[in-house]
């Protein structure tokens, strides 16, 4: 178990180096320039330059990626081109609106989809399981900005439940928080928990034509005791890689969603970044969502080890 | 008799309530707009969205805007200006005090002037101080400002939000908690949503309506429009979603306000590039374009065609747009003469606006007609800052010029249009220097003529401002003189 654990760690570390290298690269390659976006059309030479001193603009491209790789490695993702807040702060207020939006849109679409996954399994070929199977394929096809929309219309506008969007904060209390996050997080929750019913629903048939589930029908066990027994908890497999790659999905992908709800997240303030080519927010968002997804991936693979014995065991 | 006691009990309720809805009318506020700021110091960035919450609310200038674009005693009370022109004396209100409480007196006013036009300025528009040779303190309410030349618009250079009077120890954190001496003071910033503003109860001038101010920032169309129409937002100035506004005209909870603004949004020509650099290619590209169309098409009918680069609610403004009338037949004939009888290939860059993106296609397909073929590409403003505006790499491209006066730019041969005409440049030094307003009108009537004849950009519409709000609010400015929400006189009323 140790050995596992030190590889996957070792292999976390050298993603981590080699996404820091290729971001930084890649944005070094986009065109324009931060310091002419912000004083606009009427500026003079001399402006310009003062400012791109002050941002240190100036420096090689080695010196700059040294002093911000530098900096992440502490804790110090620098200072906002444009905010000219530190970015730690600028990610961090973010963060408290775009985690708990991506758990609690997970949340939603595991309460979803575990039940519906596991009838639709248990009664497959009825009317049952081809009713969700119909459900599930519209919630995929459906796009979730435009489900936003309609919610917004619905609830907000017609019978004004909730607000069309914005974000108390959570000082106003736990409850106005959540709420202000409910529709979002339907919104993001429906496609997701759609995928995750069917896999959930395919996976789980896979497992009970496994041999072992005949076996364990054999020595007496009813079809539910042999389910909940042995086939849900070999069935997990799949369905945590989906519910790792969906959480990541979630917490960088609203983007479309946070700008429909007007939201202060993670995904708005990189979209602004990249307007206004703020790149070092940019670099350092990327970063932490690179970050994120490889911790994930990292926790998910101990899940595994956890769920499989025989994962822990293998080279 | 309990029952006459809760008779009485019901009616003193009733009673006390309804004084309440008398006594209590709403002082609070939420406005909404598209853009947030970047930061708040309106003295070192170009961006249009700090005035927009700033400018005459938090932070103020000697001179400033009214609602109609005229120019008014700001923290100057009043001013002498010398014979020659080049000396200012302004004097200043006497008991203005900063938010922070010191007072403001003319050492910061020559702080503040010193500060936009020295060396290591990061002032967005230094252009606007660098006439300025001397700023001198008199006593505490004078102080003396002496230009190296006449300049007939320097009055109107110090209202703009870039002018505005800052405090010199409030700088080092002005981004982030700007300090000024304006109605209002800023109160908090949660950056991503939202601006809150409180009434500041010690203002020198007449005091504002209103205690609390938010401004919010909603960057999308629909978003802006579900905002609106849940009454989440009290209203919404520079609305984004033109197509929505018959919607809210038509809902009586709502009024509608469409105001003009400084902005000229034209198509302009490299001037400099070929086939551009004849001007008979530029006309026919001028007479090729149907203003109604795009204003209908990509505007949803909103704004106003223009003839050249003046705004049609200034009363110099002279309406040249009969010498570009739509005439594709003619455009057709004027190419030939140039020597493209078969039209020509250009590149037409676009910035992200609306009015670009959507009337980009719009005049694609109207310079299609006459034979001229354009490759659209699409740029973020970044790209378009470097591509087009510092790289000239462009053939045509469409933008707004927001920017209040600035006709001035054609006097620039090095500007991203490349016009070079040292007649204009004569033209316009004249203007500056000229004191006499009858005589600076008939100049700057020439100025736009000599523009409009030479071709030198095809000239669009004028953009319009529209602002959707609550129908019981009272007191909004409906034109955009210069980018700002000045909320010192607004009130609700029942």
């Amino acid at each position: 178990m140790l050995q596992y654990f030190l590889k996957r760690l070792l292999s976390l570390g050298l993603s981590l180096v080699a996404a820091s290298v290729v971001i930084f690269l890649a944005l070094e390659v986009v065109p324009g320039d931060p310091a002419a976006y912000m004083l606009g059309v009427n500026a003079q030479e001399d402006t310009l330059n003062a400012l791109r001193e002050q941002l240190g603009l100036n420096g090689t491209i080695l010196q700059r990626y040294l002093s911000w790789a530098g900096g992440l490695l502490v804790g110090d993702f620098g200072t906002s081109y444009t905010y000219r807040t530190p970015v730690s702060e600028l990610i961090g207020e973010r963060l408290w609106v775009s985690l708990p939006l991506a758990l609690y849109a997970l949340t939603l679409s595991t309460l979803i989809a575990f039940p519906a996954g596991i009838w639709a399994a248990s009664r497959r070929g009825s009317y049952a399981d081809a009713g969700v199977m119909g459900v599930t394929q519209l919630g995929v096809a459906i796009p979730n900005f435009w489900f936003a929309m309609l919610m917004v219309l619905v609830f907000a506008i017609n019978l004004r439940w909730f607000s069309a969007g914005g974000f108390p904060g959570w000082e106003d209390g736990f409850f106005a928080g959540m709420k202000a996050l409910t529709l979002p997080a339907i919104a993001l929750a429906l496609p997701q928990a759609s995928i995750l019913t069917r896999v959930m629903r395919s996976s789980l048939l896979d497992t009970l034509g496994e041999d072992f589930i005949r076996s364990a029908r054999a020595k007496g066990l009813t079809r539910g005791q042999a389910m909940w027994r042995h086939a849900l908890r070999n069935a997990l497999i799949p369905v945590l890689t989906i519910m790792g790659l969906q959480f990541s999905f979630l917490l960088a992908g609203a983007i479309i969603i946070e700008n429909v709800f007007f939201l202060p997240g993670l995904g708005r303030l990189v979209f602004q970044a990249i307007s206004s080519r703020d790149l070092i927010v940019v670099e350092s968002v990327v970063m932490l969502l690179v970050f994120a997804v490889i911790v994930v991936n990292f926790a998910v693979d101990l899940a595994y080890a956890l769920v499989d014995p025989r994962l822990r065991r293998r080279r | 008799m309990r029952l006459k006691l809760f008779g009485n009990g019901l009616i003193s309720a009733l009673a006390l309530a309804a004084s309440i809805g008398i006594a209590e009318a709403k002082t609070d506020i939420i406005v909404a707009m598209q853009l947030e700021p970047p930061h708040l110091d309106p003295t070192s960035a170009a961006a249009g969205a700090i005035d927009s919450v700033l400018y005459s609310n938090v932070f103020e200038g000697l001179t400033r805007f009214g609602p109609d674009g005229s120019v008014n005693p700001g923290l100057a009370k009043s001013w002498t200006i010398s014979e020659d022109g080049k000396t200012y004396t302004f004097n200043l209100h006497d008991g203005v005090k900063f938010h922070d409480g010191t007072d403001m007196t003319a050492e910061d006013v020559k702080f503040s002037l010193d500060r936009a036009r020295g060396d290591d300025s990061a002032n967005a528009q230094k252009a606007l101080f660098a006439g300025i040779e001397s700023v001198e303190v008199i006593d505490p309410v004078t102080v003396k400002v002496t230009l190296s030349e006449a300049n007939s618009n320097f009055l109107f250079n110090m209202a703009w939000g870039d002018a505005v009077i800052v405090a010199p120890e409030t700088i080092a954190d002005i981004k982030t908690n700007p300090v000024g001496t304006g109605a209002f003071k800023f109160s908090d910033w949660v950056q991503g949503d939202k601006i809150d503003l409180e009434k500041n109860p010690d203002y020198w001038g007449t005091p504002a309506q209103l205690d609390n101010v938010t401004f919010k920032f909603i960057s999308d169309p629909t978003a802006a429009f579900a905002a609106v129409m849940a009454e989440d937002v009290n209203a919404f100035v520079g609305f984004p979603a033109p197509e929505n506004l018959p919607q809210f005209e038509a809902d009586p909870r709502f009024q509608v306000l469409v105001g003009s603004t400084e902005g000229e949004t034209i198509l302009a020509m490299n001037n400099k590039l070929e086939p551009f650099d004849n001007i008979k290619v530029r006309e026919a590209v001028a007479h090729a374009i149907d203003r109604q169309a795009i204003i209908d098409g990509a505007m949803f009918g909103y704004g106003t065609p223009i003839g050249t680069h003046f705004a049609p609610h200034n009363p110099d403004y002279v309406d040249l747009t009969g010498l570009s009338q739509y005439d594709p037949e003619r455009s057709k004939a004027l190419l030939a003469e140039a020597g493209f009888p078969d039209g020509f290939e250009t590149t037409l860059k676009l910035p992200p606006p609306s009015y670009a993106r959507r009337g980009g296609e719009i005049i694609a397909s109207q310079l299609r007609a006459v034979g001229i073929e354009t490759e659209i590409t699409n740029l973020e403003w970044a790209q378009w800052l470097e591509q087009v505006f510092r790289g000239k790499d462009y053939g045509l491209t469409i933008v707004s010029h927001t920017e209040p006066m600035d006709i001035g730019i054609y006097a620039r041969p090095d500007y991203y249009f490349q016009y070079d005409n040292p007649a204009f440049q004569e033209l316009f030094a004249a203007i500056t220097s000229e004191n006499d307003p009858e005589k600076r009108s008939e100049l700057l009537k020439q100025a736009e003529e000599m523009i409009a004849k030479d071709y030198v950009n095809a000239y669009l519409f004028q953009l319009a401002f529209p602002t959707v709000a609550d129908a019981r609010i009272k007191g909004l400015w409906k034109n955009q003189p210069t980018q700002a929400t000045d909320l010192t006189a607004v009130v609700w009323e029942d």
